[in-house]
């Protein structure tokens, strides 16, 4: 645990440093304010429609700060050279995953903190309850932390920053596309990808309405402990290349 | 003690290191040489637990480094080639980071910066951030990190590389220093570099060790010394370069003697010897009534044999 807290205390400064983190934060929050603007908040509507309208905007911008967020994580580290303090320090393989992980979801959480402006706006000009708005983001912050696992392990796979951030998208992308795909496939293929799927079934079906399903937040809590546990086997299997 | 035992690595289905054992005593300061490629950083990583070994055993301070890395993890201070810095932090942050890690308290870390500012000399730029410091500076906060828990060993991979000349000196005295209070093994593809600072050298070639020993060492056990350089205050008259000459050339194991250049005041000769005659040299100078000033294995006999070693035996003719 302390070396987590150690690692994640320098991640989160790097973070918290670095304009980059800064510019992406920045450039994402203009980029989905003006998409509320022109698409959540055009013509008139139910309130609970904006706000179904804003998370499903909000997700897809989510899911491109996840990628730029993590992909830089281990492959930055790798190409600077500095990664090996950490791999010649008494530390886990585990031990670096995680604390780089929860700095980059702290940091994804401040984003989404800077964003609750726009949900705010629905709930004073309109009739939604906190219990929708909340589920919403938790499920936003599930996505993200999903999205953030499989950018840890595209980074700790890939030799440079370039084919981590490319390797992180290409799987988010098959992630978000298995429901579309499952629907042309026939059972049992058909019903395994359309669980799988990361967008449609687990966040639309759900957190986006505002509806708590235990269902799609384990289905969250497994993806990103699968992509995390495949990121420290990664580093482990690298010492033996 | 450090003890290597058969140790091999293997890069996919490229041979690293072949089966290299090799022991260092405490308090040794030892140098892994080396061409590129020979197998030098994959030694040193190994040695820092950094890689694991594809077979064999290691041994650090009695703690065996595959099964226990940790343990021997927290023993050791590792420079590799590349000082693993990060150039967002400062200096003092930077190195309470390093502290922390290889679990040290926050005071136990508080309380050993000033020496470690000390020891490296960055006492100026421990306020700076890292990415703004010249290379010479990052390559120190480099041994400070190595030596932020006061490890038993201290591994330097290519200390000097990159370094200007008044840089190398300063990195050369520090290590002088190092080597009081550690165990320091350091890596280099430069014997002249190497040979200064090490009391022992173990010599690498294609993954397997050549040599081992003092530099002399490993030019007796090569063959017998090949070139003396000698530097004679010439003397008045006419032609002293020809009378120097000829009373060298009369020395028994002389097989040649090169033209003079001037060094010092004196006249410096590069002799060609079938064996170690710098006894019989010195004598032949003092009978003959001149003044001699130096007297040396010659610097490129010693690279040469470094090159025979690394090379094989027909690579220096």
């Amino acid at each position: 645990m302390r070396a987590i807290s150690i690692i994640y205390r320098r991640e989160l400064g790097a973070f918290l440093r670095s304009p980059f983190a800064w510019v992406i934060a920045a450039i994402l929050l203009l980029f989905g304010g003006i998409l509320f603007q022109a698409h959540a908040m055009a013509g008139e509507q139910l309130s609970a429609m904006v706000l179904e309208r804003y998370f499903w905007l909000m997700s897809g911008v989510v899911m491109f700060a996840g990628v730029l967020l993590s992909f830089r994580l281990i492959a930055e580290e790798r190409q600077t050279h500095s990664m090996v303090l950490l791999t010649t320090s008494p530390v886990r393989d585990t031990e670096i995953v995680i604390g780089k992980f929860l700095a980059a979801l702290t940091f994804l959480a401040i984003f989404l903190a800077l964003s609750f402006y726009m949900p705010l706006l629905i709930k004073v000009n309109g009739k939604v309850t906190f219990g929708q708005v909340l589920v919403g983001y938790l499920g936003l912050f599930l996505l993200g932390a999903a999205v953030l696992a499989i950018g840890v392990f595209a980074s700790a796979l890939a030799k440079n920053q370039l084919i981590a951030a490319v390797v992180a998208a290409a799987i988010v992308a098959v992630m978000v596309v298995l429901f579309p795909l499952a629907k042309r496939l026939d059972p049992p293929v058909r019903d395994v990808l359309k669980e799988v799927d990361m967008w449609w079934i687990h966040f639309q079906t759900g957190f986006m309405r505002g509806v708590f399903n235990l269902k799609d937040f384990i289905y969250y809590i497994a993806v990103i402990y699968f992509f995390l546990l495949l990121s420290v086997k990664t580093l482990e299997a690298k010492r033996w290349q | 003690m450090i003890r290597a035992s058969n140790l091999s690595k293997f890069y996919g289905s490229k041979r690293a290191l072949a089966s290299v054992s090799f022991e260092i005593a405490d308090g040794e300061t030892v140098g892994f040489l080396g061409l590129n490629g020979a197998g030098k950083t994959t030694a040193l990583r190994i040695l820092a637990c950094d890689l694991r070994p594809s077979s064999g055993t290691i041994e650090v301070g009695g703690v065996d480094a595959v099964a226990q890395p940790h343990e021997v993890r927290k023993r050791i201070g590792f420079l590799p080639e590349h000082p693993p810095i990060y150039l967002d932090m400062t200096v003092l942050d930077y190195l309470a980071f390093a502290g922390e890690l290889r679990g040290m308290s926050r005071g136990q870390v508080k309380r050993r910066i000033p020496d470690v500012l000390e020891i490296t000399d960055l006492g100026e730029v421990s306020t700076d951030q890292i990415g703004t410091l010249s290379h010479g500076f990052r390559q120190r906060v480099g041994v400070a990190q190595a030596i932020i828990h006061q490890p038993k060993f201290l591994i330097l991979d290519e200390p000097t590389r990159g370094l200007d000349p008044v840089q190398i000196v300063e990195m050369r005295n520090l290590i002088h220093d190092l080597k009081q209070n550690h165990t320091v093994m350091i890596s280099s593809h430069i014997l002249t570099e190497i040979s200064q600072t090490c009391d022992r050298l173990l010599v690498l070639g294609k993954g397997k060790l050549l040599g081992s020993g003092s530099e002399h060492e490993l030019a007796a056990s090569e063959r017998e010394i090949r070139q003396i350089s000698v530097t004679v205050r010439p003397p008045a008259g006419d032609d002293p370069k020809a009378r120097i000459k000829k009373v060298l050339e009369g020395v028994e194991g002389v097989k040649g003697v090169a033209d003079p250049y001037e060094q010092g005041g004196g006249l410096s000769f590069a002799l060609t010897t079938t064996k170690d005659c710098r006894a019989e040299v010195s004598r032949a100078v003092v009978d003959a009534k001149l003044d001699l000033l130096k007297l040396d294995y010659s610097r490129s006999e010693l690279e040469s044999t470094f090159i025979r070693l690394v090379e094989g035996p027909d690579a220096s003719n």
